[in-house]
């Protein structure tokens, strides 16, 4: 961090005691959204993701493998997410680090739970099936990326169309149907600052959080949590952050809908 | 969550494959100071579960840069052996899945460990799964916080972690292997006995809140025995010491 970030961290801290946040935010206010899809013409999906200053691009590309042994009768969800260099000071390259493995994970875990991408309509035939790799790349970082990542993930899913299928192979010169879709799962992210809880944390403020969790939901039941960072949540906290989370569902999947469009 | 395919009966008569009852745990077996040359030590069993976790530390942070001179940083290395399960042969070595338990067991020590009494240093955590059977990121987890005590290290608790999720209707506690396999939902927790805080959260599959309301309680019920045989493991190191 820099020394401008640590003046910053503590002028976020001092705020967030007083329940405000640096960018005028509600504790439980999302900052601007933007979704858009059909960014990159080559991948099969695609999602560019603004949330404040945060930005990420999911890109999905479909490719024609054998299926995995222990479920022979389906196609594959892959997820990774890559913390570039471009897109903070201290982000450095080289093998994914933990952070990046924890990110693409929980994001997979949500998306995978809630059925999201139909993986039996993606059989093909004995053998052959449809692997969907999803690429998320983060372009700026500005905190919440657990949030954002989910949007664009989902978002360049659904927004999907296959490639044909032609003598044991994918054809790429063909795009037929849309991706099947079976339902939508948003996440929320919360933060815990010295006892304070704030949704959609900026940079600074993660900076300065001890506790994080994410909670993912399809709107009618919870489909994966993570707890990150070494503070804690009492079990009463939680069961409130989950009422909140379903709350917010119905909005961010309005968001999702509206971009594919 | 598994594949549907050949999804066995969980619960036959309303009875779990192995007897166990919903709210059940397995057995647990500790034991403390069991490594000769880490600092602490524990192995613990439960239930098929055969895990080795050692303490290295505080020793000299390395590299020089990762040093923190306001505190001790804690390092975590959690790893399935080659031959820890019953299928295939594993490749040695941290895959993502280990990569993201480290990190999330890492963090749970990091709030409870009094970190600032040894600035400039590192505490070593390993955990190695001998034999793996469901729920052993919980059971690793709770194996470390006694290798901790044992190396003398101070804490602000002793934490336990235990695992609890859905089968069916039912909320279940610590699924093994088969039951991890097919669950519903599954939800690994580490939990800090004094207040009960949750340190560690996992959860995928489906849970409704007032499943997940259940599920805590049933962990927090179940860390009363986990805590007591904890206590139970360093306690008879040091009546060994005394006795001898």
């Amino acid at each position: 961090m820099s020394a401008l970030d640590i003046v910053r961290v503590g002028y976020v801290k001092e705020l967030l005691a007083k329940g405000q946040r640096e960018d005028s935010r509600g504790m439980l206010d999302f900052r601007n959204i933007s979704i858009k899809t059909g960014i990159i013409d080559h991948a099969e999906g695609s999602a560019q993701v603004d949330l404040g200053n945060t930005r990420v691009l999911a890109g999905v590309k479909m490719v024609v493998e054998e299926p995995k042994p222990d479920t022979p009768n389906q196609g594959n969800l892959v997820m990774s997410a890559e913390l570039l260099p471009l897109a903070n000071a201290d982000y450095e390259t080289g093998p994914p680090s933990p952070a990046s493995i924890e990110l693409a994970r929980v994001v997979d875990r949500g998306i995978r739970a809630g059925n999201c991408l139909d993986l039996e309509g993606m059989f093909i035939e004995e053998g052959k099936a449809w692997s969907a790799y999803v690429d998320l790349y983060i372009l700026n970082y500005d905190g919440n990326l657990f949030d954002a990542c989910e949007l664009a993930a989902m978002a360049a899913l659904a927004s999907a169309k296959m490639p044909g299928y032609k003598d044991g192979a994918a054809d790429y010169t063909k795009r037929e149907k849309p991706a099947k879709i079976n339902s939508i799962v948003t996440s929320t992210t919360f933060g815990k600052i010295d006892n304070k809880v704030a949704l959609d944390m900026t940079g600074a403020e993660e900076s300065a959080a001890d506790g994080r969790l994410t909670i993912e939901t399809d709107g009618k039941i919870i489909r994966a949590m993570q707890k990150g960072l070494s503070g804690g949540f009492s079990a009463e906290e939680i069961n409130g952050l989950i009422q909140e989370s379903f709350k917010k569902h119905a909005e961010l999947r309005k968001r999702i809908e509206e971009s594919i469009r | 969550m598994g594949s549907s395919l050949n999804k066995p009966e969980l619960i036959v008569n309303g009875k779990r494959l192995d007897g166990r009852d919903f709210g059940e745990l397995r057995p647990i077996k500790i034991e403390a100071g069991v490594l000769k040359n880490a600092d602490g030590s524990a192995y613990l069993e439960w239930g098929n579960n055969k895990i080795l976790a050692a303490v290295y530390g505080p020793r000299e942070a390395t590299p020089k840069h990762l040093a923190d001179p306001g505190k001790a940083i804690i390092k975590c290395r959690y790893q399935m052996a080659p031959f820890s399960s019953l299928g295939e042969h594993n490749r040695t070595g941290p895959n993502r899945r280990a990569t993201e338990i480290s990190k999330v067991i890492r963090e749970v020590f990091e709030n409870v460990v009094i970190t600032s009494d040894f600035p400039g240093s590192e505490i070593d955590i390993f955990i190695e799964i001998l034999q793996g059977d469901g729920g052993t990121r919980a059971a690793g987890l709770t194996a470390a916080s006694v290798a901790l005590a044992n190396a003398g290290i101070k804490m602000k608790d002793l934490v336990y972690a235990v695992s609890a999720g859905r089968i069916g209707d039912h909320v279940t506690l610590d699924f093994d292997m088969i039951e991890d396999n097919y669950s519903d939902a599954d939800m690994p927790m580490a939990i800090a006995p004094r207040n009960n805080e949750l340190l560690l959260l996992q959860m995928d599959g489906g849970l409704t809140i007032e499943q997940f309301d259940e599920a805590v309680k049933m962990a927090i019920g179940a860390g009363k025995t986990i805590s007591a045989l904890q206590r139970d493991a360093l306690k008879r190191v040091y009546e060994t010491k005394v006795s001898q």
